[in-house]
């Protein structure tokens, strides 16, 4: 059983159906891509796994147990970590701060109310050592909001990474990104732990390819194809309505 | 209605902060004060201290939660009428009274809290007056316990280790101890762990909750600290004055100190502070020469929020930013 399973996921908005009966099993180690067109239903499922979005039926669970009944905070609190499609970087505070304020949800304590944020070693190590992985370090103390947004996606995933995740879900995370910029990010996405379980959506075909283990084709809420890039290429519906039409 | 806040996470801008170089001569003239001064702007003084702690406990919640509450004038009328109500009706020392008070806002606010933490804008907005309400009509209706509109007098002021709060100057020391406990604790707590958590639920709730924090946890810690100042400086307010009246729990007051924090900045704790002393100085001069003067706040007030959004502490350190 995967670390992340979802079984029969139902979601619409009045008469739009954004997800139909979808079911996917993502176990520790695998990179999971999902692709689809512009609408398909993609950002709607990430946000169902997340807790920001309630499905209508269908079960999330998270190693074995269910999490339909958690808020979004609960099933971070079991490993699961985020990007959004749209950067969601507190713009004023340092790439540092930004970081921190990340492992401070997992590591730190934020229901203390008289221990000085400025003064963790322990959450500011995280910090800088995370940052160094990404090569943003000589950045750290910029306003992210100054940053190029290539860095500011770069430490978008930094932040999720904060918490050190089993189960991460990336959204478009090479969205808007120049193709220098976007192998490095495939680059830093390779280079993250051996076992997290990595659901991702993308767009960009060369980066599906180059690091899905499994992939998910949704197409108007459906699942219309789902295997190995081998098999998913090979499968004519997926040529009829997907990869034929040039996306 | 505007809870931007001119440093988004305290302390970070104090470094490079001018107006953090006017706090030790604000102390030194603050400590001197009645040694200087007549009784009478002593006991101005004495007010403007008591409502600078008000002001800064609704800070708390609106400048550094977003949470824009008007119902402050509940906590503060609970500190005030637990302490003149057991001081005087049950003959307790009205320092015991004061602490009751302060506890009794706190429970107060984690109750009223966890009602209105869930709604976010104008729902919680009048959600907190909805309950302010109810308690004012209480306080108006009870008349057994409270005394209705008439309140409760004729507390007197007690002593603290052998000085008579009679004494202006003393009981002017009593509030300036007690503001500048409320300063530094306030100060503490929002550049906390906590605070930060706090700032953050505030500016992205999504995002933090996505990171793993208990957004409404932290918000209705946010609203009970904030009611346990609130009450804090309501019952030295109602040591100060040896009464109580419905007016310390009025709809009225809520709005006053609402003002005080827009008018000062809201999100910097001293802002507020000095928003509050800006009201009660205009109130108490323009209010000797004509009956309006509530419009000259009003006036202040718009301009405030056309030109300065981020107060008169936000202005002052566009000043300061300025002049170095
Ligand atoms: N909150 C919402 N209310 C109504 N419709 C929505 C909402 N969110 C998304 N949609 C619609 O659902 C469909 C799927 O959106 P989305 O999941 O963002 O697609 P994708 O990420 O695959 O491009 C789109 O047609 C979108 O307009
Ligand atoms: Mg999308």
């Amino acid at each position: 059983m995967g670390l992340l399973e979802i079984e029969g996921l139902n979601k619409a908005f009045g008469s739009l159906t954004v997800t139909r009966n979808v079911s996917l099993s993502v176990p520790s180690g695998r990179k999971h891509v999902i692709i689809g067109p512009n609408g398909a239903g993609k950002t709607s499922l990430i946000h169902q796994i997340g807790g920001q979005l309630q499905p209508d039926s269908g079960r999330i669970l998270i190693d074995g147990a269910e999490v339909g009944k958690l808020g979004p905070e609960g099933r971070a609190r079991l490993g699961l970590a985020r990007t959004f499609q749209k950067n969601t970087l507190f713009p004023k505070l340092s790439v540092h701060e930004n970081v921190r304020l990340g492992a401070q949800a997992r590591f730190g304590s934020p229901f203390d109310l008289f221990r000085p944020a400025r003064r963790s070693t322990e959450l500011d190590d995280r910090a800088a050592s995370l940052l160094a992985r990404f090569g943003l370090d000589h950045l750290a103390q910029a306003p992210a909001g100054s940053i190029s947004y290539g860095d500011q996606r770069q430490l978008e995933l930094a932040v999720a990474l904060s918490g050190e995740p089993r189960i991460l879900l990336l959204d478009e995370p090479t969205s808007g990104l120049s193709p220098t910029e976007t192998k490095a990010l495939v680059g830093v996405i390779r280079s993250l732990p051996d076992d997290l379980a990595i659901l991702m959506i993308e767009h960009d075909m060369e980066v599906v390819f180059s690091l899905a283990d499994r992939i998910t084709v949704l197409y108007y809420g459906e699942v219309l194809a789902e295997g190995t890039p081998e098999e998913v290429t090979a499968n004519a519906r997926v040529q009829e309505v997907y990869l034929g039409a040039g996306i | 209605m505007s809870a931007s806040s001119p440093t988004t996470w305290a302390g970070r801008a104090r470094s490079a902060d001018p107006v953090a170089y006017l706090q030790y001569p604000a102390l030194a003239v603050l400590l001197a004060w009645p040694f200087l001064f007549s009784t009478y702007n002593t006991g101005l003084l004495t007010e403007i201290l008591i409502f600078a702690i008000a002001a800064m406990s609704l800070d708390l919640l609106m400048g550094y939660g977003g949470l824009v509450s008007f119902g402050q004038a509940a906590f503060f009328g609970l500190g005030a009428y637990t302490t003149v109500i057991l001081s005087v009706s049950f003959g307790m020392s009205p320092w015991t009274g004061w602490a009751a008070g302060v506890v009794v806002s706190a429970a107060a606010a984690a109750v009223i809290g966890f009602l209105c933490i869930r709604l976010k804008g104008v729902g919680f907005f009048m959600l907190t007056l909805a309950f302010a309400q109810l308690l004012f009509s209480a306080a108006l209706k009870w008349r057994s316990l409270t005394g209705g509109s008439d309140g409760i007098g004729g507390m007197q002021r007690p002593a603290l280790a052998g000085f008579r709060l009679d004494d202006p100057a003393t009981m002017y020391f009593v509030a300036l101890g007690a503001f500048l406990l409320s300063l530094v604790l306030l100060r503490l707590v929002v550049g906390s762990q906590y605070g930060h958590a706090l700032v953050g639920i505030r500016d992205n709730e999504v995002r933090m909750r996505a990171l793993g924090y208990r957004a409404n946890a932290v918000k209705l810690i946010a609203f009970t600290v904030s009611g346990l100042f609130a009450g804090f400086s309501g019952g030295l307010y109602a040591i100060f004055n040896g009464f109580v009246s419905p007016d310390a729990m009025a709809f009225g007051l809520s709005g006053t100190i609402l003002l005080m924090v827009v008018l000062g900045g809201a999100g910097s704790l001293v802002g507020p502070a000095i928003g509050a002393a800006v009201f009660l100085l205009v109130k108490q001069i323009a209010s000797s020469y004509t009956e309006h003067w509530l419009s000259i706040v009003g006036i202040i007030f718009v301009a405030c929020v056309m030109f300065f959004r981020s107060g008169i502490y936000g202005l002052l350190l566009r000043l300061g930013r300025r002049g170095s």
